[in-house]
């Protein structure tokens, strides 16, 4: 043993298979189902978004990497993907390849890279794409085209809950079946349609144990509740909770963008205020704000808590004082 | 069958199929042995021999100085060849007597035997635990007759005796439950005397099922029970063995005596055993030579002081691929540099194996793993950053102090950070600042 190379470390000796691009393969595995659904509703246009999103993403990150003179092994780690791929998820379809890639620099270089790259990021970097976009290209941003299955002779369509919002769709009678939203066979962005495919995708995350089941419980049981109190009051008004899981980017939000380890507590109780703030912003943005839709800003809004959240709810030490 | 746990931890691979059926044998006592002084944290002993004196086995040849050192003993019989500093498995030189052996292992006569040890006052026993240089043999190698003595304030009800034996690849405590159950046992209830308890609980993980029923059978005779518990690590680590066998929790920078228990490995109680039965001193022990470059992986009853070589020697060499060596657990022990170590009281093994490189280490991408893991229910990421950027007091807040090393968060750590390590490096620096204010 003298003559060759030996190990001496620190324990402990053995280490768990799982890394960090193993997550983030497992992340982008499961973003597959949505995937393929939204290149089977919205074909080309789909596909363009996606290829451009992903390699403006990866091309940032490169760029960033090479002048902070990092290694740039960092970019095999997947993550630049998933951010290109859930940025793609969140674009209407009939949004030109160009605006996406503003998007996906912006996420990158502003979201993610100047506050020191994965891992340091407040803010969840596909969203601070998304948000960029919404905010620069509104116009843009909210025209929606049907999935090539609905056979209606039109340019414009409004979101499930874009009907719901300004089209008075409950009282009208035409709200979207929960069928269609349970399938994906109606407008949104490319990812947000069906919520079959964003399910599959959220328990094999779960399933693989890459996110943290309290965020998904968490958002879905406060939304439940909060959008269940209206309806039971008044339900001639307010539509059912199942609407608003199925609709929009509730799901997407809450098996994807609000899982994201980066922006998300790391205690096992901040993950439980963190997930419940999330849910009861979406409802009440949904409710009262003057979007139809607000997953994208609940969860940028309590991301900014996060630090607050780690620092406040720390676990008790075996041993230590119980509160109270 | 319902067993009992603790919550967080993690479960590496076992590998413990190469030894775990292989009968404790016994090595022959080297030609030479070299003693260190200092088996332990605390001071070392006082040598109390020199260079060209003839030693008996089992003599003892350093004498604990203070309450937290053990005595030392002569492994062999033969002529100290030096007093002198010497390489420790723990990676620092300490003092160590080097004895050639001259195969003869002739005995002193002051052996005293006890004939009826359990009928010994309390004190009786500590004295001959202390005599014989007991100390515990999972690892700390705490002295045991510290042990056996409570403060008056805080009675003790029970006796947990520890047969969990949660680290991969060691077998030597689950071989010495197979083999020398009727002496652990008679160890445990010395103990239980020695303290005042009421009961002996013996815990044992349900990967060693055959231990278990030996004990369940046999504990009838004593005061007490065996319960069995999940596989799973840490489960031997003793808060969380406290906690998993009674549901209580000693109190953060506490001790089991706390909440009213003594907690005892299984090679300890045999070692109470022999020492005040037999009166004979810890100069020997059980050791697990494996890992998958070991050739001829086995149980061996090794003399202390024997260098790591001709234990390895003995168990048919290295082979060509091992690049690490490690004394203890994969979980918990040390790296070692050279071959030429003296197994020790605390060596509970001696491991070798082709280890991979060294993985990437990413930045933490707060997953929180190391907190859902953490047997102690601390924040691992968070004090290894405190104390890359020096900041100690907060290191301090968040209980750097209470963490115990066991290498669960890094073991899980998905972005390779050597979280053990910077928490190591903390408590270090706050145990020396804290020294220097209060000397």
């Amino acid at each position: 043993m003298t003559d060759k190379i030996i190990i001496l470390q620190s324990s402990p000796h053995f280490k768990d298979k799982d890394s960090v691009p193993k997550i983030m393969y497992a992340v982008i595995i499961s973003l597959a189902p949505a995937i393929f659904t939204s290149l089977y509703f919205f074909r080309f246009k789909a596909l363009v978004l996606l290829l451009s999103c992903v390699a403006a993403c990866l091309t940032t990150e490169a760029l960033f990497l090479f002048l902070r003179r990092k290694p740039l092994h960092s970019l095999l780690d997947g993550s630049a993907i998933i951010t290109g791929l859930l940025l793609a998820m969140t674009l209407p379809p009939s949004l030109s390849p160009e605006l996406a890639v503003i998007g996906a620099v912006v996420a990158m270089a502003i979201g993610k890279q100047v506050f020191g790259g994965l891992g340091n990021n407040i803010f969840n970097p596909a969203l601070v794409g998304r948000a960029f976009l919404q905010t620069a290209f509104p116009v843009a941003m909210t025209t929606w085209i049907p999935s090539v299955m609905t056979k209606v002779d039109i340019l414009t369509y409004a979101t499930p809950l874009g009907n719901l919002k300004f089209e008075n769709a409950v009282a009208q009678g035409t709200l979207t079946s929960l069928k269609d939203l349970f399938f994906g066979n109606t407008g949104g962005c490319l990812g947000e349609t069906s919520a079959l495919a964003l399910i599959l995708g959220g328990l094999f995350l779960l399933f693989r144990r890459v996110i943290d089941w309290r965020i998904p419980l968490g958002i879905f049981l406060s939304l439940t509740i909060f959008t269940g109190i209206f309806w039971l009051a008044n339900p001639e008004k307010y539509t059912s909770p199942l609407f608003h899981i199925l609709a929009g980017g509730f799901l997407i939000g809450a098996f994807f963008m609000a899982t994201d380890m980066v922006t998300s507590p790391i205690t096992p109780l901040g993950a439980w205020v963190y997930a419940l703030g999330i849910g009861l912003i979406v409802g009440l943005i949904r409710f009262f704000g003057g979007f139809p839709e607000g997953v994208m800003y609940s969860i940028l809004f309590m991301n900014t808590f996060v630090p607050l959240l780690n620092r406040y709810t720390r676990p008790r030490i075996l041993g230590g004082r119980r509160k109270g | 069958m319902k067993v009992k746990t603790f919550p967080h931890g993690v479960h590496p691979p076992e590998f413990k199929e190469s030894t775990e059926e292989k009968a404790i044998h016994s090595m022959p006592p080297p030609d030479k042995v070299t003693i260190p002084l200092l088996q332990h944290f605390g001071s070392p002993a006082e040598s109390l021999v020199q260079k060209g004196d003839e030693v008996y086995l089992s003599q003892k040849i350093g004498e604990g100085q203070t309450l937290f050192s053990a005595s030392v003993h002569s492994s062999v019989s033969g002529k100290v060849l030096s007093v002198d500093m010497f390489s420790h498995p723990a990676g620092y030189p300490v003092p160590a007597v080097t004895i050639k052996n001259d195969g003869q292992d002739r005995i002193s006569t002051e052996r005293e035997e006890a004939k009826d040890p359990f009928s010994l006052s309390p004190e009786k026993i500590r004295q001959k635990v202390k005599e014989a240089g007991v100390v515990g043999l999972g690892g700390a190698a705490f002295p045991t007759a510290v042990k056996l003595s409570p403060p008056n304030d805080k009675p003790i009800d029970t006796i947990i005796i520890n047969g969990c034996e949660c680290e991969p690849l060691l077998t030597s405590d689950y071989r010495l439950m197979l083999e020398a159950s009727d002496e652990i046992l008679k160890g445990a209830e010395l103990a239980r005397i020695a303290t005042g308890a009421e009961r002996i609980i013996i815990g044992i993980e349900d990967n060693k099922k055959k231990a278990f029923e030996i004990f369940q059978e046999k504990i009838r005779d004593y005061p007490g029970e065996a319960v069995l518990l999940k596989t799973k690590y840490p489960e031997g680590a003793e808060k969380n063995l406290i906690y998993a066998l009674l549901r209580r929790e000693v109190p953060r920078g506490g001790l089991p005596f706390d909440v009213g228990i003594v907690v005892q490995n299984v090679g300890t109680a045999k070692a109470i055993w022999d020492a005040v039965h037999d009166g004979k001193p810890l100069y020997e022990r059980v050791i697990t030579v494996s890992g998958q470059s070991i050739k001829d992986p086995n149980n061996l009853l090794v003399r202390i002081g024997t260098s790591f070589e001709s234990v390895i020697e003995f168990c048919g060499g290295l082979s060509e691929d091992a690049n690490i060596l490690v004394m203890g657990g994969p979980m918990m022990g040390i790296a070692q540099w050279s071959l030429d170590i003296p197994v020790i009281k605390g060596t509970s093994g001696i491991l070798a194996w082709p280890a991979p490189p060294p993985r990437l280490e990413y930045s933490c991408i707060h997953c929180g793993r190391c907190i859902e893991h953490c047997p102690m229910v601390l924040v691992p990421t968070r004090l290894a950053k405190y104390v890359k950027y020096n900041n100690l007091t907060e290191a301090e807040n968040w209980g750097i102090l209470d963490c115990v090393e066991c290498g669960c968060c890094q073991y899980i750590c998905p972005s390779n950070i050597p979280l053990v390590h910077w928490i190591r490096l903390g408590k270090d620096k706050i145990i020396s600042l804290k020294r220097k204010k209060n000397p």
